[in-house]
């Protein structure tokens, strides 16, 4: 039961920031430059090659910033952050396990093959060793994944805006988007890239005071660490045995962490699928590097990147148990957020994507504030301008050019470029409305990551390291384990008894109430709500009018002439659930002053005359909610929550891809081992770049990175 | 496709923090009179914070600075 005081939860939609003049200029420069630099850089434009591989010419540096900047979207800022107020030190594994691996294996191991045979994109990889079939459903799945990714930044950017400046939601998405459709439209990958590279300062320069206000405030890192541990069991009461401080010491078991995942789960699932899936076969990411003059710049850039990744927790992670740590409200308890999900979200709560901003509010003032907006915009941008760019190469050259046109001159596939950036964008604002439906951003882009990702890993990989692999293995063993995927999305979000969401009060605008509280110790609740007139919406709250002799749970009421009781909790197969009352607008009969706040597990009285409007809700299929019955044969336990979910969903789906792209080869003709060169292992000589020193070797650096990250999980384990 | 004497990606972010730098440090001299309402303000992080983009921005743009040695020679 979770019972929060009326003033503690009143921290309701209003404007988190007030920006000062100089925050507005910090911020529309930053617009003038980036749109000057699209402007800039359309003279540079000029060829096909120009456009999508921006002239293959960029040095290690570059491509190495671009490839992390790419990735620090406001998905990693804004969600990650999220997902660490959420899971803890969990968080950070998204960067150690869940990513450095699978980046020194792309510099490593995959880079040579992409880069010597010259293709424009992952799925073009795909059509010099498998065929036509393999490159169609990859161009088109990357394609949508593109442009839902892009969405769901523009969502969270117009989230931010809104939240910050009061900008409506909608125009938001509109103003956001145009910028970035004007500036990669001009500028293909040369302008995205460009500007990437800007970012990644500004977002860096922007979020670091955060971390080392922070680490100030609460007087230290161990300080900090056993603040967390202890609101955490305030703020996320469902799971109180959890330890949020640890990256693998509570990971025995699905209950002695917050995610509700095990090492297996982690890494298999994270750090094999999810992880090799993402960074080594999604084309946003390896467009950045392939893009280098040479092989050497390909790999040291992918290096470069793996070691700026290791960094990213400190402007991300470390804000979210920030969150835990020092976040207050006007009671001096901790501030409880709430997931997107949760019905209290943005009435009367802050949700777990608010942190990153409410930490701002608290440490920087005027111009450090506008600087700190400005990072979180270039961070949404970086994502938006990423995914767009990437898109229109992968529309152009994978499915525009071999299944629609496939003799046009090189202006028309410049000019192709040009308009599905445009179309890309407009096509990813109607994506950034799906967001609605998931419980966070990142868990969004899981979903997305592990329907097409993992499957493209599992074919790329056989592809470049057995060179039995055939054609129709390569297709076959694709297309089942996307299908796969989906399929299990379907059936751990179907609920063959029904699917009965919360039970809900909602109290009306102008309702008029008393407030009844109780103190234990120096901490005072709600002890009963008392409803004196009014209306009150009920959702699967059952209710008698007849003194419990009948239950009633849908229909049009006014309450008679004796009180009617509504539970603190309904009895559900699962348990007592409690219910939540929301009041976003009500009227305090003390004082008759206007006030809102969320609870739950309170019970309510209403008084004769308060009119209720009740109905009862039951689904078969629900997207913001998990059946334990079915994630237990998909996650090995009913206690699994949605991220282990979606971790054990990538490797079955890699698993599945890689058991049908074996069969079906075995049965099936491979290609002759003359087409195959430059494609597959064994078959591949990699090109002499000449003698360079020990520093420049790419091995020699992946090393260290890979010795920096045991480093990294040994002193936090 | 070559671009001589355009200017280099770096020059550009050297400028922006160049700029930045000098708001923020602006910002942040005018609150040691007014103090912005945040927590931890007697650290004044926008002096220092200032001071520091000043510092980076200015090193960016002397080293990058258009048509100086080979940077200036490169491709955007």
């Amino acid at each position: 039961m979770n019972a929060i005081l009326p003033h503690a939860a009143a921290t309701g939609p209003s404007r988190l920031l007030s920006l000062t003049t100089i925050d507005l200029v910090i911020i529309v420069i930053y617009f003038v430059i980036v749109l000057a630099i699209g402007f800039y850089l359309k003279k540079y434009a000029t060829t096909g090659d120009d456009f999508f591989m921006a002239g293959r010419q960029m040095t290690a540096w570059i491509a190495g910033l671009s490839f992390i900047s790419a990735n620090l979207s406001s998905l990693e800022t804004m969600g990650w952050s999220a997902m660490a107020y959420q899971y803890g030190m969990l968080g950070a594994h998204a960067y150690l396990i869940g990513a450095i691996p699978a980046i020194l294996f792309l510099a490593v191991v995959m880079m040579p093959f992409y880069y010597i045979c010259r293709t424009h994109s992952v799925p073009g990889y795909l059509q010099l060793r498998y065929g036509e079939g393999a490159r169609s459903v990859a161009g088109i799945s990357f394609s949508f994944l593109t442009v839902m990714v892009s969405g769901a930044s523009m969502f969270a950017m117009a989230k931010i805006l809104n939240l910050l400046l009061g900008w409506d939601i909608h125009l938001s998405i509109w103003v956001s988007s145009l910028t970035v459709a004007i500036y990669v439209t001009l500028g293909g990958l040369l302008s995205a890239v460009f500007n990437e590279v800007l970012q990644f300062f500004l977002i860096w320069l922007g979020s670091l005071l955060i971390p080392i206000l922070g680490l100030i405030h609460a007087g230290g890192w161990h300080k900090m660490m056993a603040a967390v541990q202890a609101n955490a069991k305030i703020i996320h009461p469902t799971v109180q045995n959890a330890d949020f401080t640890s990256l693998w010491r509570n990971l025995g078991s699905f209950d002695s962490n917050p995610m509700g995942i095990d090492w297996f789960g982690m890494v298999f699932g994270l750090g094999l699928a999810v992880s090799f899936g993402y960074w080594c076969t999604d084309f946003l990411q390896v467009q950045r590097v392939i893009i280098a003059k040479n092989l050497r710049s390909a790999q040291n850039g992918t290096i470069i990147g793996a070691a700026l990744k290791m960094c990213v927790p400190i402007i991300v992670t470390i804000p979210g148990l920030l969150g835990l740590a020092v976040l207050k409200g006007v009671n001096g308890l901790p501030l409880i957020l709430v997931p997107e999900s949760d019905p209290r979200a943005r009435i009367t709560h802050h949700t777990f994507n608010d942190v990153m901003p409410l930490l701002m509010g608290q440490y920087l003032g005027p111009g450090l504030l506008g600087l700190g907006v400005t990072a979180m915009i270039a961070g949404f941008m970086s994502g938006m301008a990423g995914n767009v760019s990437a898109f229109a190469t992968v529309w152009t050259h994978d499915v525009y050019k071999p299944l629609l046109n496939r003799k046009a001159s090189d202006r028309h596939y410049l000019s192709m470029g040009r308009w599905s950036s445009l179309v890309g964008v407009v096509v990813s604002i109607g994506a950034a409305y799906a967001l609605l439906w998931f419980s966070n951003i990142l868990e969004f882009l899981q979903v997305l990551v592990f329907f097409f990702i993992v499957p493209l890993f599992g074919t790329v990989i056989l592809g470049m390291l057995w060179k039995r692999a055939s054609p129709a293995g390569g297709f076959w063993g694709f297309l089942t384990a996307i299908l796969v995927s989906m399929g299990m999305w379907g059936y751990v979000h179907t609920f063959p008894e029904g699917y009965r969401p919360q039970p809900k009060a909602a109290l009306g605008p102008g309702t008029v109430v008393t407030i009844e509280k109780r103190t234990a110790g120096n901490v005072e609740s709600l002890a009963r709500i008392v409803v004196e007139s009014g209306s009150v919406d009920l959702v699967n709250v059952p209710i008698s009018l007849d003194q419990g002799r009948t239950a009633v749970t849908a229909g049009t009421f006014t309450v008679g002439s004796a009180d009617v009781v509504l539970p603190a909790a309904t009895q559900e197969k699962a348990g007592p659930i409690p219910v939540q009352v929301l009041a976003p607008e009500v009227v305090l009969s003390a004082t008759g002053q206007t006030d809102k706040f969320g609870v739950e597990g309170v019970p309510v009285l209403l008084k004769p005359g308060v009119q209720i409007q009740s109905q009862t809700i039951s689904k078969h299929f629900a997207p913001a909610a998990f059946n334990p019955d079915h994630t237990k044969n998909i996650a090995r336990s009913p206690k699994a929550k949605p991220m282990a979910v979606n971790m054990y969903s990538g490797w079955w789906s890699l698993v599945v891809c890689v058991f049908v792209t074996v069969l079906v080869s075995l049965f099936t003709k491979p290609k002759p081992e003359a087409e195959l060169k430059n494609l597959v292992y064994g078959l591949t000589p990699l090109p002499d770049e000449g003698p360079c020193p020990w520093y420049q070797r790419p091995i020699v650096w992946a090393s260290v990175v890979c010795l920096a990250l045991v480093a990294v999980n040994v002193v936090f384990w | 496709m070559m671009t001589k004497g355009a200017v280099p990606i770096w020059f550009f972010i050297g400028a922006l923090l160049l700029v930045y730098g000098v708001l923020i440090l602006g910002a942040g001299i005018y609150g040691l009179s007014h103090p912005p309402a945040v927590a931890l303000a007697h650290l004044h992080a926008g002096i220092w914070w200032g001071v520091l983009l000043i510092v980076i921005g200015a090193v960016y743009c002397s080293v990058f600075f258009p048509g100086k040695g080979k940077n200036g020679a490169s491709r955007p």
